[in-house]
């Protein structure tokens, strides 16, 4: 079905959507979340990462990762949960084909993380997304559906992602719109990035989101029947379908439908959501304690290390950018919000403390934010191509003293990203050495001037010529001439300071 | 039938190990003797479900090339040898054996080989041990007969028409019957006990905790314990020292060091009469219970006299949450059960059906693969545990273990050493007798249960005959006193030791053999006719 | 204590996945009805203030540290699956989701 958009912009002027938001991310460990296979399958070939434990053989036994527990810790801190002092695990008991033993092993009502919260910036302006939990599981095999030779349907099963360590995060219904529910998604993706825990790259699976959405009419409480929305493959998807889902849901209200709790899915080519799976009777998982691991005791010590080892978080980065730094707010979300960026920032920021902040952020989200774009290459501290931190700060240096053109600086940059030589052997050997000096620039100047008299004529006529000009000396110099220099020669030459050189 | 004294099969493990050292005769020999008569009473007995002879023959030629080696470098290799070298041990079919089957003798692991070595079989091969075979048992361990595996029952060679206990029963009635000198059980609510008891051989369930699960069939995961048998207590010590440790793979796996002295019981007779002088015992009124045989309970308060008369102080307590053990354990082992047996859909291994779509498939296949009592025990589990009935049910179950825990805990703290009590009300009944009615085979557990619910060890050791059947006396602990139990095992042996019965051999062996005799499964199907 | 119709029988069989005959149902009523009976004498406990016991071992915090160990071989892992193909193990369509 589609919606009707003149009834659904009426009929939502009288419901509020209340939108809770799902997200799994599967957490980067080395190995997998109850056993010592390799988290590492993406590309191996199928059933080539599993053991007894994660293909649920007879006999097999659940060990504990720390480094995943210590993962959703530091998440909990990052969006200033608390961690209760004992948590456990449960069993959640339901059939299917990509479930090995069951049963997954997961926390019920004890949690490694509650009652915690994030806060983004919307077009309306800051909002502050309640998050109720965070826990920690372990994911489901993969299944492909298709047929066989004979046209039977059927599914193929790789238990590869079986046990990979699972973290579920999930909101409070605090969210009212689409887009504060793209925006949260965002947030948490970098969030989860800068701190390390997860790739949290939507499109390869890595953070599945869903969205439980419903309406009740403005101004009462009792919530509306909820619908669980899947299928969300991107940020922007999040924000259609349950856009598309307040719309829908609002017309059919309208048209005093009764909604059905069902599970639908976003279908992104035709832009609706559909019916996946209805409701036909409630879940009964028989969640009990899992008896094969004993329970978590997180001391306080526990976590104080966690926090210890954690990076500055995206909303501290961009406070300090602006307040200490004197960035832009939009520069320093820029950079904030990518940690390839943050990571250029800081590390140029550290090699080259007198350098300027104003000028290492248009640097970086300049001509090295294109370069990330246009490489793939990265070295070991995360920079692109060949380039080091050192060499980037000399090379700002250079700027910045006025000693290296900025069109020739790009050139140098290009050069030091392709093949890793030293600012100072690529200057040197293309001889760029800018032409800081008036007097230097004196005779090219009257050179220019003498071979463009049209562009004489205009300016004194007030028309944009000096731009031209200054181009001019540029090409005369193969680049190495002060631009700004060569501007105000240029105005005084031709402004009436004097008839010839000064 | 008068025993051959030059049959390797009548002898102890650990005189067998002596031998072995000593060069008397070759680990082939004694793996060979055993082979025999496994083969030989398999017909009359089905103990066993596999017997894998060229494995068991290769790992005994590897230990007489290590016993040979040993002895040409002298005393000290020699003492240096692991404990089990080349003696045979018989598994139970819920131990993973890399390569081999294990069925937990149901229909819906038939056909599935284990990729893997269970923790205990890596120690047993690391020990020497040469693995004989996998023997019977109630399907998923879930049974107090063996009458619930889905191959057949197996015979008690004290009475072949009788069951041998269960779950373990094959076990118990291999080593019973001379088929291995000792043999490995699982126990969750006295599979080991029970059975050791109904054939007259010593059992042990140790501590919860203190032998790994890695590898073995779960059944109910708080409460199953892998543990020996043997036809005394040294031996079962020893076995239990093999296998006994921390395991990383098993985050339930304790990390107590496993005491040397299991190692170390005292051979002489008289130091291990001694040793019981002074010992505190308690004598829990509860588990005289009723419904329990005269016979049974004169044995076990003879035995608790000769304990007396050793020197052992004897008070009689009370343990009064005991009535409530039954209810609690099959609340709380069940729907552990019905969480464990959720990954048997026919997909990954064992023979699924493939003709419909994917639910029906799973349906048809545990509906057509597990017998009536898995089946029984999985509703019954999947009802405590599922919506509205949980509190009712499963936490209520789990708050009154707390309570027979405590009642225990209470003595522990009160000093007494250990508790005595009988391991079964009854002796071996026979077959069919207790299958039409689910609770009367549940009560055979009543003494045996708490002790898992409450995470003890609990031996069972042998202490005479009622109406020729043996009857088994049960020796209860605190915590991590498994070598403090076999102490007082090996005390009342000592005391015992020129006891009439204790000569005596089970009663049917020589027809078990008999080549042309029922098998079990057609005795109980005679008897139920 | 609470007892069990039919229905009820047929429900939880069908949580556990357990394709049950009629007659097997209509048994099965009665057994469990029997043993629910022998349940009901833990009502007479009051444990409002006692804490529920999971496990007996007093155990808490046993991790394993993030390193990779083989996995089984890709044969392994087939070698027991009723049906396999390309390296997956196959399965009819798939119609239910499971609750």
């Amino acid at each position: 079905m589609t919606a009707a958009a003149p009834a659904a912009s009426t009929a939502l002027e009288r419901y509020e959507a209340v939108i809770g938001i799902e997200i799994h991310c599967q957490l980067r460990t080395a190995s997998k979340m109850f056993c010592s296979c390799s988290n590492a399958y993406d590309g191996a070939p199928p059933n080539s990462h599993t053991c007894p434990v994660c293909l649920g053989l007879p006999g097999a036994l659940p060990t504990i990762n720390r480094a995943a527990v210590e993962g959703v810790i530091a998440t909990g801190i990052a969006i200033g949960a608390t961690t209760p002092a004992a948590t456990r695990w449960d069993r959640k008991n339901y059939f299917y084909p990509d479930l090995p033993k069951g049963y997954q092993i997961s926390q019920y009502d004890l949690p490694l993380a509650a009652h915690g919260r994030l806060a983004v910036e919307t077009s309306a302006g800051p909002f502050v997304v309640g998050i109720q939990r965070a826990h920690l599981e372990e994911d489901t095999a993969k299944l492909i559906h298709g047929s066989d030779a004979d046209g039977r349907r059927t599914s193929l099963i790789d238990f590869n992602r079986s046990g990979a360590p699972l973290m579920e995060i999930v909101t409070e219904p605090s969210i009212r719109t689409a887009e504060q529910a793209r925006r949260y998604a965002e947030e948490l993706q970098l969030l989860l990035r800068t701190i390390g825990v997860s790739g949290a790259d939507m499109e390869r699976g890595q953070m599945r989101v869903e969205a439980n959405v419903s309406l009740r009419p403005r101004g009462t409480e009792p919530f509306g029947t909820r619908v669980e929305v899947k299928n969300m493959n991107s940020f922007r998807s999040v924000e259609r379908a349950i856009a598309f889902e307040i719309q829908r849901q609002a017309v059919a209200l309208d048209a005093g439908e009764v909604l059905t709790q069902d599970t639908r899915g976003w279908d992104d080519n035709r832009g609706v959501t559909y019916v996946m799976r209805s409701k036909e009777d409630s879940h009964d998982y028989r969640y009990f304690p899992e008896p094969d691991l004993p329970p978590l005791r997180v001391a306080p010590e526990w976590i104080e290390a966690v926090r210890a080892g954690l990076p500055e978080l995206p909303a501290a980065r961009r406070a300090r950018y602006v307040d200490a730094l004197g960035l832009s707010a939009y520069d320093a979300g820029v950079i904030a919000g990518q940690p390839d960026l943050t990571t250029a920032f800081e590390a140029i920021r550290a090699a080259g403390p007198g350098l300027s902040p104003k000028e290492v952020a248009n640097f970086v989200t300049g001509d090295y934010g294109r370069a990330l774009n246009e490489s793939a290459e990265r070295g070991p501290a995360g920079l692109v191509g060949r380039t080091s931190a050192p060499e980037l700060a000399d090379l700002l240096g250079r700027v910045e003293r006025g000693e290296l053109s900025r069109t020739n600086a790009r050139e140098v940059f290009a050069s030091h990203a392709a093949t890793g030589e030293t600012a100072a052997a690529i200057v040197e050997e293309k001889g760029f050495h800018q032409i800081s000096d008036s007097s230097a620039l004196g005779a090219t100047i009257e050179a220019v001037l003498a071979a463009n008299p049209a562009a004489i004529t205009d300016h004194r006529a007030g028309k944009p010529a000096l731009g031209f000009l200054v181009g001019q000396v540029m090409k005369a110099t193969r680049g190495q001439a002060n631009a700004e220099l060569a501007g105000k020669l240029l105005r005084e030459r031709l402004d009436g300071a004097g008839d010839g050189p000064a | 039938m008068a025993s051959d004294p030059t049959d390797l099969t009548r002898r102890y493990a650990h005189e067998l190990a002596d031998g072995l050292r000593s060069g008397a005769f070759s680990a082939r020999e004694v793996t060979d003797a055993h082979l025999a008569a496994a083969e030989r009473d398999n017909r009359g007995l089905h103990a066993w479900l596999t017997i894998d002879a060229s494995t068991a023959r290769r790992q005994a030629d590897a230990a007489d090339q290590t016993l040979a080696a040993a002895r040409s470098e002298g005393p000290a290799a020699l003492a240096a040898l692991p404990a089990l070298l080349g003696l045979p041990v018989a598994l139970k079919d819920l131990v993973s054996v890399e390569g081999g089957q294990c069925t937990a003798g149901s229909r819906i692991l038939e056909g599935y080989h284990a990729p893997y070595d269970a923790h205990i079989t890596e120690r047993l091969r690391a020990s020497g041990a040469v693995l004989l075979g996998k023997t019977n048992m109630d399907e998923f361990a879930m049974g107090s007969s063996t009458e619930h595996s889905a191959f057949g029952p197996t015979s008690n060679p004290w009475d072949l028409d009788r069951v041998p206990g269960g779950s373990s029963g094959g076990s118990a009635a291999a080593v019973a019957a001379f088929n291995a000198p000792f043999g490995i059980g699982t126990d969750t609510g006295g599979s080991i006990r029970q059975p050791a008891g109904l054939c007259g051989i010593v059992g042990m369930k140790p501590t919860y905790g203190r032998v790994s699960r890695y590898g073995i069939v779960a059944f109910a995961s708080s409460l199953d314990q892998i543990g020996p048998f043997a036809r005394d207590s040294r031996d079962a010590a020893a076995l239990l020292h093999a296998v006994a440790g921390r395991d990383e793979r098993d985050s339930t796996s304790a990390p107590m060091p496993v005491p040397d002295s299991l190692l170390g019981l005292a051979a002489s007779d008289d130091a291990a009469a001694g040793a019981l002088r002074g010992k505190r015992l308690g004598l829990p009124r509860e588990y005289f219970v009723a419904g329990m045989e005269p016979g049974v309970e004169a044995r076990v308060r003879e035995a608790v006299a000769a304990l007396e008369t050793a020197g052992a102080i004897v008070e009689e307590v009370s343990l009064p949450h005991t009535e409530y053990g039954l209810a609690t354990y099959y609340i709380v082992a069940p729907a552990e059960a019905s969480a464990n047996l959720a990954r048997y859909d026919g997909i990954r291994y064992g023979p699924g059906r493939r003709d419909g779509d994917t639910l029906a498939n799973v349906l048809a296949t545990r509906g057509e693969g597990f017998g009536a009592e898995v089946k029984r025990r999985i509703m019954l589990g999947t009802y405590a545990l599922s919506a509205g009935y949980y509190d009712a049910f499963y936490l209520k179950a789990q708050k009154v273990r707390t309570l027979i825990k405590a009642d225990f805990d209470r003595l522990w703290a009160d000093g007494f050493d250990a508790l005595v009590a009988p391991t079964s009300p009854t002796v071996a009944f026979r077959f069919g007798a207790r299958l039409a009615d689910p609770v009367a085979m549940y009560l055979s557990d009543a003494c045996t249960l708490p002790v898992n619910m409450a995470g003890l060890p609990g031996v069972s050791i042998p202490c005479g005959l009622s109406e020729g059947l043996p009857v088994g006396l049960q020796l209860i602990g605190a915590p991590w006193t498994e070598a403090e139990l076999f102490g007082l095992a090996r005390g009342y042996e000592a005391i015992t030791a020129d006891a009439p019965w204790r000569s005596v051999e089970p009663a049917q062996l020589a027809q078990a053999a008999d080549p042309a005799g029922p098998t079990p499964a057609e005795r109980a199907a005679g008897l139920a006719a | 204590m609470a007892s069990l119709s039919r229905d009820d029988v047929a429900h939880v069989a069908h949580l556990a996945r357990l394709g049950l005959t009629e007659a097997e149902l209509g048994r099965l009523e009665g057994e469990l009805n029997h043993i629910l009976d022998q349940y009901g004498r833990l009502t007479e406990l009051d444990t409002d203030a006692i804490a529920p016991t999971a496990q007996t071992i007093e155990l808490e915090n046993i991790l394993r540290d993030d390193v990779v160990a083989p996995s089984l071989s890709q044969a392994a892992a087939l070698a027991n699956a009723a049906a396999a193909r390309d390296g997956f193990i196959v399965v009819s369509a798939v119609l239910d989701r499971g609750d």
